[in-house]
């Protein structure tokens, strides 16, 4: 059932999930399925928020022990710059294809291809979504939408539920549970790329308030290429562009499309066309019918006509930065679970852009664990979770604030611009990491003034750009999608993730083997 | 950002209020919805979707106005385009078997 937002909301259940992306709609829909009872929070819509919804992903699909397996696999290794786990991707890779055979079987229209073989290689992400809201209403979860998440529940060190305002009417809503998954995404910092309207690190929060920690926050300089003024970076159709500079002349530079456009940023405008696309591929981009919006209704023909283009920051959401997890996707919060883009992705994704495949896979597998494995602790916590004394965590503020914009902007400033995140120097990073004390204080200020749900979503991203600037800070190396200018090569040495946490003090370190360990 | 709600179309049924991820709707009683909250509009088209009666109308610009006439755009066929293209119907997905994305990746790999 879905509750109206408007209902004042005390529930009780065996699982929380927060946030309803893939991630969280694959872990409500496992709990369900292991017995547990489930209420599934979002922001906005389950069916529309988030960066799947908005658009196609790619999700690698492969029969276990074929050679495409191995390699998918193969291209994980080699792409990730050290840092991919192959048996873990395995793992990922045998749930996706056990769980989408199961899609096919309830119904989700899969496209049958010319040789009449169905193809499970794209998902469609509004109709996917559409879909599994269907099942899990059917199924018996609650859906509470437009209902962001602003504190968790804490019961003597055990994650024991949430609480959050509704966006319409403003009422309160609380759930005690047993259990909690984080499906929150991650942290593109309102920069306006299509379906991160809500994704600002909400989660991360909520977890570091708890004492969860980060990996992979220096894994962030991610950007996507859209045509100048639009919301779409669908940087796949960009494989058949060919770029050109302001005065006209073809940018023949080598290296990887984004690094094109972002080299070409630095001295002036630039411009693509897509002429490499012959009618078959053509007729292929169609199939996500939202890269055309800008085209069609501006009257540009891309195939024939010269557009600008710009790159928009995709931060954490196409990034692999995230809640630190083991395996089983756990916390190190009792009872506390991470999943899909919410958790680091660096064992699928390694230092570069999870975008696209590897990430879809990975919130789908995550997704599937981490709701199996919080029934498991909620029903070890058996009835008491309804009873427990919790208390809610939110950090308090400190002030008179209540001008979130200029604290946003303050904090957009130290992370958008292609002098912040795409190309990254030692002494720019201390200077970020500096103004982003004054954000952290000044956002603080905001707690209890401000509207409670912009201000947390501004208290969000201070601390996720704190533990970002510190992570990179702690790489003096380039590798991946963190680039430092100043130190342009890859150091062997420092193949190692880095591990970051704190709220009043950030802190980030390279993983020792102790702390390797604990986290597995 | 979105930029019209049809008063001549819209049948209030309010879908768009409900179903928007950035709850930039509000809902009216006996009238269409108003665009209340434009500026946390996130230009991703999905109200269209969710809109049984085309009455939508999202321009590609993600901040900044673009007015348009509703009459032309009706006459254009861009009211609706995105649903028409994405195979939904009465806010319903209807097309997802049919998309031809796959044909992208035949010529990379």
């Amino acid at each position: 059932m879905t509750r109206k937002p408007s209902d004042s909301t005390d529930l009780i259940a065996d699982v929380l999930v927060i946030g309803g992306g893939p991630a969280g709609c694959w872990a409500a829909l496992s709990a369900l399925e292991a017995g547990a009872s489930v209420v599934l929070v979002e922001k906005g819509y389950v069916g529309t928020s988030g960066a799947t919804a908005a658009g196609n992903s790619s999700i690698i699909y492969t029969a276990s022990g074929s050679v495409e397996r191995a390699k998918a696999i193969e291209a994980r290794e080699s792409r990730g710059f050290g840092l991919v786990d192959g048996a873990l991707v395995d793992r990922v890779l045998d749930e996706v294809q056990f769980q989408l055979d199961r899609l096919a079987g309830w119904g989700y229209g899969f496209p049958t291809i010319e040789d009449g073989s169905s193809y499970r290689g794209s998902m469609r992400g509004v109709d996917y979504l559409r879909f599994l809201r269907q099942k899990l209403i059917k199924g018996g979860a609650i859906i509470l939408d437009q209902s962001p998440a602003t504190e968790l529940l804490l019961y003597d060190g055990v994650a024991a539920g949430a609480r959050g305002i509704s966006r319409v009417g403003g009422t309160p809503w609380q759930v005690r549970a047993g259990a909690v998954v984080i499906a929150t995404g991650g942290c593109a910092f309102l920069s306006g790329v299509i379906g991160t309207r809500n994704l600002t690190g909400d989660g991360y929060l909520m977890a570091a308030e708890a004492g969860a920690r980060m990996s992979g926050m220096d894994f962030s300089g991610q950007y996507g290429i859209c045509p100048a003024g639009a919301s779409v970076t669908k940087g796949i159709i960009y494989f058949w562009a060919s770029f050109y500079d302001e005065a006209g002349n073809k940018i023949d530079a080598k290296g990887d499309r984004q690094d094109i456009v972002a080299r070409g940023r630095q001295s002036g405008r630039v411009f693509a066309i897509l002429d490499k696309a012959n009618e078959r591929v053509r007729s292929g981009m169609r199939g996500q019918a939202n890269v055309f919006m800008p085209f069609d209704r501006q009257g540009i023909d891309p195939f024939t006509e010269r557009f600008e283009v710009d790159l928009l920051y995709e931060g954490t959401v196409r990034g692999t930065g995230g809640l630190l997890v083991a395996d089983d996707t756990s916390t190190n919060i009792a009872g506390l679970y991470a999943a899909g883009d919410a958790a680091s992705r660096e064992s699928m994704a390694g230092a570069t852009s999870g975008g696209g495949g590897p990430n879809s896979s990975w919130a789908l597998a995550t997704g599937v664990w981490s709701g199996a494995n919080a029934t498991r602790f909620a029903h070890s916590v058996g009835a008491a979770h309804a009873t427990r004394p919790a208390f809610g965590l939110a950090s308090k503020g400190g002030g008179q604030g209540n001008d979130s914009a200029s604290v946003r902007a303050a904090i957009q400033q130290e992370i958008l611009p292609l002098d912040r995140s795409f190309f990254r120097t030692g002494p720019q990073l201390e200077a970020s990491a500096a103004a982003l004390e004054t954000s952290w204080t000044d956002a603080l200020a905001l707690q209890g003034n401000a509207d409670p749900a912009t201000a947390r979503e501004t208290l969000a991203m201070a601390a996720t750009a704190r533990w970002m600037v510190a992570s990179s800070r702690q790489r003096n190396e380039t590798r991946g999608i963190h680039r430092r200018t100043d130190l342009p090569q890859s150091d062997p040495a420092q193949g190692r993730r880095i591990i970051s946490g704190g709220l009043d003090r950030v802190w980030a370190q390279p993983q020792t083997g102790q702390a390797q360990k604990a986290a597995q | 950002m979105i930029e019209i709600v049809s008063e001549s179309r819209c049948i209030q049924c309010n879908l768009c209020v409900k179903a928007c991820p950035d709850n930039v709707f509000d809902a009216v009683e006996n009238g269409a919805p108003v665009i209340a909250r434009k500026g946390d509009c996130q230009t991703c088209f999905l109200c269209e979707l969710y809109c049984p009666a085309d009455a939508l109308f999202v321009s590609p610009l993600r901040d900044q106005d673009d007015p348009r006439d509703e009459a032309e755009l009706i006459a254009s066929g861009e009211m609706g385009s995105f649903a028409r293209a994405m195979g939904w119907k009465n806010a319903k997905p209807r097309g997802t078997h049919t998309d031809l994305t796959y044909r992208m990746f035949e010529e990379r790999d």
